[in-house]
């Protein structure tokens, strides 16, 4: 799994009500959910957002409420991969059974900066910023993680009969 | 090797002798829970994987809470898709209005959870029914439509850490101070991943309805679960509520804890979280006079009857202030009838309150009380993030009942023992 795109940044402690603020939740429509994405945090995003870029956060990203509708809607908004310090625990469980590319890693969600063009390989766990020429390291997820997020969601890996 | 009362639970539940933090392992599952926002998520799910029968009809529960009353034709919509899926799968605990309550008021008040149950819901704050000496977790709605189709769910096993609650609140200060000041003292991310196990002799003297408050907000420290051990108060509220019975789990004497916390019940004072986030507490005694325009008194963290007796005790004969919007939301439609035949909706409306029919309305920016550009609430619910009441530049304090009704009558975020 190789992503390539450029860096859309925010700060410490994201939370699920500006990722999709609740009163859209009214709906379970995919692209309506990505229209408003992130519109309480930045107004500018899903104008400016191309597929493929990549969102980076600082610590406790996704924290507040379980709803998926925040995943989803980031990742029908085009992102192809959030890197954070750390992620708030549903949102990090529900980003994966969407499938929805995550990757923790601290040293690098604090220094790239936006804008930044990244070249990341999930499968080794490198992450390198071309704008800098500098790299990181990190734990890639194991094997049926990987094929839970490239085979889309959960319940698409369970009916494929990958999981 | 010495487990915690959550490592034992999931133990059981996973049927092995003994887990360790960090450990993958698939559970049993005794409830699964969603709401009107949630389950159309994880129905759209299940159909996609095989759309059968849930696993145990009595262990699904669906609430229609958050936009019910049906706030709009969207919501509405939403209600029908749960309605029509638990209806045809003969899904038990299906409540709608006039019926439904705070779903997470709502359940322990059914006698649906019990302790050394596992629950799972598409909500956030199912980690409420820890309370009861249950394992309970917020998970997605991918996990929620899996759980109704499989009764498993997999969980990493967290690491704990431990609050030894020593003394005894000085009232009107409650649960719901208690779990600001330990929020405020580890912040919003202090507990990521972890359970937080509530004991020590402080802990009886607490309530059961402080216990749900506090356990209510763990997930407001990052934490995956709050817990507390089980005492008399939790078997008599259990036993009052007719669930089934309980399992007592409590944590080895050598249980391996990455922090332990003391914490001194009599010194805690009315506390309040700043906007934006729960971690930025003062103590009402410190804070400059803020004014208000609102104050929501209500929410699966304070909706519950003792909330409201709290609330109608200070604004007994006193008046909202002449610019103040005061709304009172009893959790559920039990705590409605009573609080009524006790008084205390007369009591509320002879303020100048309005008072809901109950729902989550205000606390998420449904409905019921939404915050226009500039405005600031003080709220007994849960989460003051950017946007949380309605436009992204109002601004929500979070805070007790009793600061919360003060703050009614003032006008501004108030000390309820100057009241």
């Amino acid at each position: 799994m190789n992503f390539q795109g450029s860096v859309i940044k925010y700060g410490d402690n994201v939370d699920t009500d500006v990722i999709i603020p609740a009163r859209y939740l009214n709906t379970i429509d995919k692209k309506e959910l990505a229209s408003h994405c992130m519109e309480d945090l930045d107004k500018t995003f899903v104008a400016r957002v191309k597929a493929g870029d990549i969102m980076v956060g600082g610590e406790n990203f996704g924290c507040g409420s379980s709803r998926e509708h925040a995943p989803i809607a980031i990742k029908e908004s085009g992102i192809s991969l959030v890197i954070a310090k750390n992620f708030a625990r549903i949102f990090y469980r529900n980003a994966i059974n969407i499938g929805l590319a995550i990757l923790e890693c601290p040293e690098a969600a604090e220094e790239i900066c936006e804008g930044d063009e990244l070249y990341v390989d999930a499968d080794q766990g490198i992450i390198e910023n071309k704008t800098t020429g500098k790299s990181w390291k990190t734990a890639p997820f194991p094997a049926f993680i990987q094929n839970i997020i490239t085979g889309g969601g959960l319940i698409a890996g369970i009916n494929d009969g990958k999981i | 090797m010495a487990m915690t009362m959550t490592q034992k639970i999931l133990a059981a539940h996973a049927g092995v002798d003994h887990l360790e933090a960090g450990e993958l392992t698939m559970v049993n599952l005794d409830m699964v829970l969603g709401n009107d926002i949630t389950s159309p998520v994880a129905i759209r799910e299940y159909e996609k994987l095989g759309n059968g029968p849930v696993f145990d009809k009595k262990k699904v529960a669906m609430v229609m809470d958050h936009f019910a009353p049906n706030k709009d034709i969207k919501a509405a919509e939403q209600c029908k898709m749960c309605r029509t899926f638990c209806n045809e799968r003969g899904v038990e605990n299906f409540y709608d209005t006039g019926k439904m309550g705070v779903e997470h008021a709502l359940l322990p008040e059914k006698g649906l959870v019990t302790a050394g149950d596992v629950v799972i819901g598409a909500d956030s704050h199912t980690c409420t029914y820890g309370a009861l000496g249950a394992f309970s977790t917020g998970v997605g709605s991918t996990d929620m439509a899996c759980g109704m189709a499989t009764g498993k769910a997999w969980f990493k096993v967290p690491a704990a850490l431990r609050f030894n609650l020593v003394g005894q609140l000085n009232p009107p200060v409650s649960g719901k101070d208690v779990i600001l000041h330990i929020i405020g003292m580890i912040g919003v991310s202090g507990a990521l991943y972890r359970s937080m196990e509530f004991g020590g002799e402080g802990m009886h003297t607490l309530s059961v309805s402080d216990r749900l408050c506090m356990a209510n907000m763990a997930i407001e420290a990052g934490a995956k679960n709050g817990i507390f051990e089980v005492d008399d108060k939790t078997l008599a509220f259990l036993k009052e509520v007719g669930a089934k019975e309980p399992k007592i789990y409590a944590a080895d004497p050598d249980a391996v804890y990455e922090k332990v916390y003391t914490i001194d019940l009599s010194a805690i004072k009315p506390t309040v979280s700043f906007p934006h986030l729960p971690e930025n507490t003062h103590t009402v005694d410190e804070i400059e006079k803020i004014a208000i325009d609102q104050v929501v008194i209500g929410s699966c963290t304070n909706g519950r009857l003792e909330d409201l007796a709290v609330a109608a005790k200070i604004l007994a004969g006193k008046k909202v202030a002449e610019n103040v919007r005061c709304i009172v939301i009893p959790a559920t439609q039990k705590i409605y009838l009573e609080a009524m035949e006790l008084g205390y909706l007369k009591t509320f409306v002879e303020a100048g309150a309005a008072v809901s029919t109950p729902t989550c309305g205000p606390c998420l920016g449904g409905h019921m009380g939404i915050l226009a550009k500039g405005e600031r609430a003080v709220a007994t619910t849960n989460r003051n993030f950017v946007g949380r009441m309605g436009h992204p530049e109002s601004e929500v304090y979070l805070a007790s009942p009793a600061v919360a009704a003060a703050s009614a009558i003032c006008g501004y975020i108030a000390d309820p023992r100057e009241v």
